[in-house]
């Protein structure tokens, strides 16, 4: 992965800014920002610690070429995709989009920081999610509840038993999907069929624009 | 002079019948004002008052008409006997509506519609119908000086109301700056793209257009005269001088740039590779739509934009205030290279971005096309090798040691107004000096050391313009942009005030205008702005004048010369009709005919003055007519109520308040004399610009006055009045009434 990297800086040099509008989705709006500031004093995550730059600040910094930094940062996966910044922004940037943009671009060159809850959610989902084309409850909560480890993973079960019993009274969680199968949509050959064919079309964007 | 014959009429109408004693108010017009003629009308102001009235002028030879009804400032179209005098009682602002219709307040209410009645008729008997300024010049030809856009913005929109124009201009040919710019920011939409500079159009308008006279390399040697009457000598460099009959003046001189020297810790001057906006250009019209290319030949691909360099500073050392138009100037240049070759590095370094107008989409566009913008403050460009290294504080990442390098540096330099001598500076070179220990006049060795005079007037005052903060030409930016201090002289464009080119079209066009309409007045011995169309002058009684000067030194709009005996020698078409020179006046020579110190000095001494122990004070209210009138008249259309002790006299000035009403008023006995003008200094409001700062200056010595009287100070209150202040002036008006009641009375009453 870290060739990837390698590879994308040599080409780009100096000049991130065109590096994020050729690689990243929707990265040609960055170039657009009038660092207003709306954005960032609009995002609800930005009152919680441990978010390092505002999207304007990525903004800034991708046009004054810090990439590293913008990168490996875990801005973009703070990201609650509420839309504020997106409809408020005077200058109509989809900055949510731009945001998952970069962070799917950090995660493609192998950058994106490591055990970062919503990646690991993300990540976590997609393969559970597409396994039946549908979403394994028990599994999803087990895999996220035991993330951290097997007592972080107990300690957690206990504190959300209220939920979880209350969700099997009303029959939205089945426990014994815990053994595996589970509810599955009709047609799961289909359903990865499609998937696959979607992945194949991206991967051939992107490496044309990776060779390109 | 025919026989005058003095009338009062009395309206009922407005509630006026129901609320106030009529008849009374019709024996007090007979037996105090002693009217020849009282006539009670339900409507005075509907056809058929008019008609009873009209019908008096004509058949019964009334020439003096005292309208007792509502403020002076209603119903004037109604009211409009052009050959009679006429004075208002304030019956219906001035009492009624700013009374509570109680049994209590009956009688002072009553009391204070007595004594406006007896005020307006000792008024209009002190008064004498205007006929107008016989000394008046009929040339209506404009002068416009400069050939930039502005002026020949001017020229063009005169010439196409029907007038003729003579156009000097200072170089060899029009276009001033903006023939110097490769293109010019977009003017129609989309506002995408900078567009041809538009020079070359005007020029052959004008050279068309057989009504504009155009001088180049020529400069103006001498301006005598006055509006209307203007004799302009025009020294052109190679030749003879030509002296043209002009009725207006548009003075379009424009800016030069703040000179770039003074920037070194911006690299200017240490390398070629530091340019300034002009310098940008001039290579980009060098290259006419190829590759930017350096002084040395090299191609540029990256270039560097330093906005507010040397403006908007702070510190004193350099220019205080923004240019207005570099921004939008800076993002066109980054747009040369980027149109040229898209792959030049185009950085703009600012601190706010100023984009006026429609610069916003202008901005976007180069946004679009990859110019990088940047938030920071620069601190140092250094020559690096073959390029340059700009330092900046980026002021979104707080990276204050933030870098980048380019091949050129351009910075965005600001303006300094082309405004000619500061008459100010040269009349009082002590108080200059006296005045620059402060910070705020640091700047003023920023403008050119020795400028020289661009009208050359011959007026006492000085050769120029008055000029106002940093040096532009004096304006009131919000109420009247146009009018200088000097009578059907109008300023355009940057010389008035920073601006980019489409507004100083647009400032062309409404100075022209302006002139155009100052002409014509002239023409008919009428008033400019603010007192347009008034027909009176001021003259002075000769044989009393002291030869003090203080009326040719005090006169705001330099009307006033001396002539060889030292005598006061009034240019009445230069006069704006403030009435300063009356208030300035110590021996009371100088007078209106329908305004003077008798017309204002009859009126205080007509109100009936309650004795002593009557526990009814009067306050005396002079109230300039322009803000603190029409704010006491619009008080009383919110029905908010103010005191019934006050009475108040508009004056045209609070310059043209003469101390000897303040003593007369406080010897006949009144308790308190409010005085409301307009806000001076700096921010002034004042419509006659200096005066209510001269009055206020003359009035602040009326203590001494008082305490030879043996009266509290706080009998003469200044109150500084914004025509806004509806609500807030009743209260001011009641706390000062409540305060006067606390001193106890005047003893001077019944003297």
């Amino acid at each position: 992965m870290s060739n990837a990297n390698e590879q994308m800086a040599a080409r780009y040099k100096n000049n991130f800014l065109k590096e994020i509008e050729e690689q990243a989705e929707m990265g040609e709006w960055v170039k657009m920002c009038m660092q207003c500031g709306v954005c960032s004093g609009s995002c609800p995550t930005n009152f919680h610690p441990g978010w390092d730059h505002p999207p304007q600040e990525i903004f800034m910094m991708i046009r004054a070429g810090k990439r590293e930094e913008v990168l490996t940062s875990n801005s973009m996966w703070m990201c609650t995709s509420c839309y504020n910044c997106y409809v408020r922004c005077p200058r109509k940037l989809p900055i949510t989009h731009i945001m998952h943009g970069i962070a799917e671009y950090a995660y493609r060159l192998g950058l994106a920081p490591k055990m970062q809850p919503t990646l690991h959610l993300s990540q976590t989902f997609w393969n559970n999610c597409t396994k039946t084309g549908r979403v394994n409850e028990v599994k999803l909560t087990q895999s996220l509840y035991f993330k951290d480890g097997f007592m972080a993973g107990i300690k957690k079960g206990l504190e959300m038993k209220d939920v979880a019993l209350g969700l099997v009274k009303a029959k939205r969680l089945n426990i014994f999907e815990a053994l595996g199968g589970g509810h599955k949509c009709k047609d799961i050959k289909g359903i990865q069929a499609m998937l696959a064919k979607a992945k194949e079309l991206e991967a051939k964007r992107k490496a044309a624009k990776a060779v390109a | 002079m025919a026989e005058k014959k003095h009338a009062a009429y009395i309206c009922s109408g407005c509630g006026l019948g129901e609320r106030l004693d009529i008849a009374a108010l019709e024996a007090v017009a007979k037996k105090e004002g002693k009217m020849q003629v009282v006539k009670t009308h339900p409507f005075l102001c509907s056809a058929e008052g008019v008609a009873m009235i009209r019908a008096d002028i004509d058949d019964e030879g009334v020439t003096h008409a005292a309208l007792c009804a509502c403020s002076r400032r209603a119903k004037t179209e109604a009211f409009n006997f052009p050959t009679t005098a006429i004075s208002r009682g304030n019956l219906r602002e001035g009492v009624i509506w700013v009374r509570p219709d109680t049994e209590e307040a009956r009688e002072t209410t009553q009391e204070m519609a007595e004594d406006y009645v007896r005020m307006a008729c000792a008024e209009v008997k002190a008064m004498t119908q205007p006929a107008g300024n016989p000394n008046t010049g009929t040339n209506k030809t404009l002068l416009v000086v400069g050939g930039g856009m502005s002026g020949m913005t001017s020229a063009l929109e005169a010439s196409k109301a029907g007038y003729k124009v003579v156009l000097v201009e200072k170089t060899g040919a029009l276009g001033g700056w903006a023939a110097k710019l490769y293109k010019r920011t977009p003017t129609r939409e989309p506002f995408k793209a900078p567009e041809d500079n538009g020079v070359a159009d005007l020029v052959a308008q004008i050279e068309a257009d057989a009504n504009i006279k155009v001088y180049l390399n020529s400069t103006i040697a001498k301006t005598a005269g006055a509006p209307g009457r203007f004799k302009v000598d025009i020294a052109m460099e190679s030749g003879p001088t030509v002296t043209e009959d002009i009725g207006a003046i548009v003075q379009a001189t424009g800016f030069n740039l703040y000179d770039a020297n003074r920037l070194p810790h911006l690299g200017y001057g240490k390398t070629p590779h530091v340019v300034d906006q002009a310098g940008l250009e001039a290579l980009a019209k060098a290259a006419n739509g190829g590759v930017i290319k350096r002084a040395d030949g090299k191609e540029v691909k990256s270039v560097v934009f330093v906005q507010c360099a040397g403006q908007r500073d702070p510190s004193g050392e350099h220019l205080p205030y923004c240019s207005g138009y570099c921004c939008n100037t800076s993002i066109k240049q980054a747009m040369y290279f980027k149109d040229a070759n898209p792959d030049v590095d185009t950085v703009v370094l600012f601190t706010d971005l100023r984009t006026p107008g429609n610069g916003e989409d202008f901005y976007r566009s180069a946004q679009n096309k990859g110019v990088i913008f940047s938030k920071g403050v620069v601190s140092e460009v250094v020559p690096n090798g073959d390029a340059c290294t700009v330092r900046f504080h980026d002021l979104i990442l707080d990276d204050k040691d933030a870098r980048i390098e380019a091949d050129l540096v351009v910075l965005a330099t600001g303006v300094v107004p082309n405004s000619g001598v500061n008459i100010d500076a040269v009349a009082a070179p002590a108080a200059e000096a006296a005045g620059s220990e402060e910070g705020a006049e640091a700047p003023a060795p920023v403008v050119e050391e020795k400028p020289i005079s661009i009208l050359n007037l011959t007026y006492r005052q000085g050769p120029d313009i008055p000029q106002f903060k940093w040096g532009f030409t004096d304006s009131h930016f919000i109420c009247f942009p146009y009018e200088t201090r000097r009578t059907a002289i109008y300023t355009a464009g940057p010389v008035r005030r920073p601006m980019d080119i489409a507004q100083a079209q647009e400032d062309a066009t409404g100075a022209a205008m302006k002139a155009i309409q100052a002409m014509e007045n002239a023409g008919l011995g009428k008033a400019a702005h603010p007192r347009a169309g008034d027909l009176s002058f001021p003259t002075a009684r000769l044989e009393g004048c002291t030869q003090c000067k203080r009326c040719t030194v005090e006169c705001p709009f330099g009307a006033i010369d001396e002539d060889e005996k030292r005598f006061p020698l009034f240019n009445e078409s230069r006069c704006r009709r403030c009435g300063t020179c009356m208030g300035a006046c110590p021996v009371r020579v100088i007078s209106f005919e329908n305004y003077s110190v008798n017309t204002v000095g009859a009126q205080i001494k007509a109100v009936n003055i309650p004795d002593e122990f009557s526990e009814k004070p009067r306050i005396l209210i002079l109230a300039c007519e322009n803000d603190a009138y029409p704010a006491l008249d619009m008080a009383a259309m919110n029905r908010n109520e103010y005191s019934a002790f006050v009475r108040a006299i508009p004056v045209r000035c609070l310059g043209s308040v003469n101390t000897i009403w303040i003593t007369d008023a406080l010897n006949s006995g009144y308790d308190g004399v409010m005085l409301m003008g307009c806000k001076h200094g700096e921010e002034y409001q004042c419509h006659f610009v200096k005066g209510s700062e001269l009055g206020r200056y003359r009035l602040s010595k009326v203590g001494d006055t008082l305490k030879n009287m043996n009266l509290e100070t706080e009998r003469v209150f200044d109150l500084e009045v914004a025509i806004t202040d509806i609500d807030t002036l009743p209260r001011k008006i009641n706390d000062y009434a409540a305060k006067i009641q606390e001193i106890g009375m005047s003893p001077f009453k019944g003297f």
